[in-house]
């Protein structure tokens, strides 16, 4: 293994915009006298207060706790750049549970008690869809990291957005060709039994007929399965390709349970990452996985040409080549998704100052201001790649990357472009009423 | 795949399910028999019970099977002696009340969640098997590691058996099972046998806690699924009945793996839950329970 390295550039940060406007704002104040000197003042330096949604306990707590080191990551790095419109941000974290009752109850915390300005950060799709139609009622912008495709199907409402992570629908669309033309067509898919598992059965099964292929077996596994040989045996003979999309904490068992049925003499897998995010590959009783295919959002292994943003983006979250944690090498990210968290931010803060977001009474503007944004250009504020953002349908595209185990460890085999992961929109949320 | 081989895999995995069903039922069977009382932290013991084993092993040098041997020693001291802190600040001060302690010990199971979940954090942890060994079928392989929980789930009951049947200890347990007051007056020291049942209870249930991680992972939820079978494997077989827990549990994990195999999971667990509500209705003591006293 090659020497852990961590390259912490020391750039300055403060972007041109920020340094007009704050320059701007300091000479407007000036001219106005020493009366109105001190408002100002004071309006300027309050801070902007991001509710951040979290799944500190529940099911989904090994991904809050990176979603949580992302996010702190982002905001200490805005705020030494100037804040956003020069104010400083400050995160409001409220544990969720993982549940979509309880989400619900903590967005409204974030609008009416926590009085803040927007409300960010969920992952698991059952808490945004809980909690969604909150965020509506109460008029509160709701910045969701969930790669459902719940936001996009035009589902939710016009304060629901999700720009910094693609959705799956995407996701799974442009993998199909790649997968029927490189493993092949015959595909059994094994999937959870809820919404999230429905989205990868629905979209991929459309995908990959529409490659020539079909999905001969479906099977759906409950979510609080322990146990998964008895599955296997539901696998056709004829398989071509086993995909499998598996979420909770008995991710590794179900991995290590197909190993032992099918030994080394397996159908190729192609895998979302999800089934073993914050899981490290060399974990014992993966060894099999080694040959098969993973989707990864963002892969978390820098691989040998990183790009600078993506050095500066693990510099800054403390995460190594790897995607371990710097200071533990088996604490592992779950790095496809946790940048949206960073990402998300960013296009939060782009958007207030696109804005001039001055308070909750803003809000309306602030969500136009965020369905203005069309593309997104890769750099430190979105080190994952360049995007495209869809401001009918609050969804924003990027690329998808196929990786293969290798040694334990994820190597890149092909990068899709945004567009094959594009689909007619269903929806307009610019349509409905603010 | 074929019928036979089919078949073969239900029947396997049924008996797998069953073993982990009796070891997690061992310990809460043990105490709701002698005690009357409902352990609702049962699960929590056999979530720290797994905690201890993806700590020791990982702590332990010299590969898995010193670590597994290392947890088999280490994990039910650890949670007997949590057991017996629990037992004498908390349930000797409620006087053993069923109702009272059903709502301690949920209290109590939530302090424990939650501690683990601060101290071991969130994501599940992988605990190696102290042997990987794939058998290999013509059809499939199945974890030789699974075959082993088995047999050693089959060596505990059958030694707790003999403790229960054939040591003096087991007949003071069976004799405060039986009647408490006469027990009293008999001079057995009834607090310290519940002391001890307790302290067993929980420990048993760490012992197949660290029989069963390494075919799950261990994890601060884990709790609840034990918890939930145990109680089932329980009622269904009697209260208190060593016996009647463990042909609950065969009958249980064995329909569990050839519905689920053949039809579907969810038809398995509705099958299961409905088989708890039939045996209320109509034998409420269990297959093999006395009516309480």
């Amino acid at each position: 293994m090659p020497e852990r390295k961590l390259i912490v550039p020391d750039k300055k940060l403060i972007s041109r915009r920020s340094a007009l406007k704050l320059a701007g704002a300091g000479a407007a104040a000036a001219t106005m006298g020493p009366g109105f000197m001190r408002y100002a003042q004071a309006q300027s330096s309050e801070p902007i207060r991001i509710g951040f949604q979290v799944h500190k306990t529940g099911i989904g707590a090994a991904y809050g706790k990176w979603y949580e080191q992302t996010t702190n990551a982002a905001v200490k790095l805005i705020n030494e750049a100037g804040g956003i419109g020069g104010r400083p941000v400050e995160i409001v974290a409220e544990d969720d549970a993982t549940d979509p009752g309880r989400g619900a109850e903590v967005v409204e915390k974030f609008a009416t008690q926590h009085k803040c300005d927007v409300a960010f950060g969920t992952l698991f799709s059952h808490v945004v869809m809980g909690s969604a139609p909150r965020a509506g009622e109460l008029k509160i912008p709701y910045f969701v990291v969930s790669e459902g495709h719940h936001v996009a199907s035009g589902k939710l409402n016009r304060y629901t957005f999700q720009p910094g992570i693609t959705d799956v629908r995407s996701q799974v669309i442009s993998m199909a060709p790649w997968i029927a033309k490189n493993l092949g067509k015959k595909v059994t898919m094994i999937f959870p039994d809820f919404a999230f598992g429905y989205d990868h059965r629905d979209y991929f099964s459309a995908a990959i007929k529409a490659q020539g292929g079909e999905v001969n077996a479906l099977i759906p596994i409950p979510p609080t399965e322990t146990s998964f040989s008895r599955y296997f045996a539901q696998i056709p003979s004829g398989t071509e390709v086993i995909y499998h999309v598996m979420v909770g904490p008995a991710v590794l068992t179900f991995v290590k349970e197909l190993g032992e049925f099918y030994g080394s003499n397996h159908p190729p897998l192609f895998g979302f990452i999800d089934s073993l995010e914050a899981v490290s590959l060399k974990s014992p009783g993966l060894e099999f996985l080694e040959g098969s295919y993973f989707w990864e959002a963002y892969p978390r292994n820098a691989g040998a040409k990183p790009a600078d943003a993506d050095t500066f983006y693990r510099g800054k979250v403390g995460v190594d080549q790897y995607g371990s944690s710097v200071s533990d090498p088996n604490d592992v990210s779950t790095y496809s998704h946790m940048f949206g968290c960073w990402e998300t931010l960013y296009i939060i803060k782009q958007a207030m100052e696109a804005a001039g977001y001055k308070g909750p009474d803003d809000r309306a503007k602030l969500i136009e201001a965020a369905e203005a944004i069309t593309t997104i250009p890769e750099g430190n504020e979105h080190p994952q790649g360049d995007k495209v953002f869809n401001g009918k349908i609050h969804q924003v595209f990027g690329h998808q990357n196929i990786t293969q185990v290798k040694g334990g460890v994820g190597e890149l085999v092909y990068r899709t472009t945004i567009e094959e992961g594009m689909y007619e929109p269903e929806a307009d949320y610019t349509a409905m009423p603010l | 795949m074929a019928f036979f081989p089919h078949l073969l895999l239900a029947l396997l995995e049924g008996t797998v399910a069953a073993a982990v069903l009796a070891l997690s039922a061992l310990g809460l069977s043990l105490v709701f028999g002698v005690m009357r009382v409902v352990n609702v932290a049962h699960g929590e013991f056999f979530m720290l019970g797994a905690m201890l084993a993806w700590f020791v092993a990982k702590m332990a040098p010299g590969g898995p099977a010193v670590g597994f041997l290392a947890a088999l020693i280490v994990a039910p001291l650890l949670v007997g002696a949590l057991a017996f802190v629990t037992e004498r600040l908390l349930l000797r001060r409620i006087n053993y009340d069923p109702e009272a302690t059903i709502v301690a010990t949920i209290g109590l199971m939530f302090v424990i969640q939650q501690l683990a979940l601060s101290v071991f954090g969130a994501d599940a942890k992988a605990v190696p098997a102290p042997f990987s060994y794939r058998i290999a079928l013509p059809w499939f392989g199945f974890s030789g590691y699974k075959l082993f929980v088995v047999v050693a789930s089959v060596a505990l009951l059958l030694g707790v058996w003999w403790v229960l049947a054939k040591t003096k200890l087991g007949l003071i347990m069976r004799v405060t099972q039986f009647d408490r007051e006469t027990a009293t007056a008999f001079g057995i020291p009834v607090n310290q046998v519940y002391s001890a049942v307790f302290v067993a209870g929980a420990a048993l249930v760490a012992i197949a806690a660290v029989l069963i991680v390494p075919i799950q992972q261990a994890h601060y939820l884990m709790g609840l699924d034990p918890l939930l079978m145990s109680f089932i494997v329980v009622i269904i077989g009697g209260l208190g009945s060593i016996k009647g827990s463990v042909i609950a549990a065969v009958i249980i994990g064995l329909s569990d793996g050839v519905i689920s195999i053949f039809f579907s999971p969810t038809l398995a667990s509705i099958i299961a839950t409905l088989a708890v509500a039939l045996v209320l209705v109509f034998r409420p003591q269990g297959l093999f329970g006395v009516p309480a006293r």
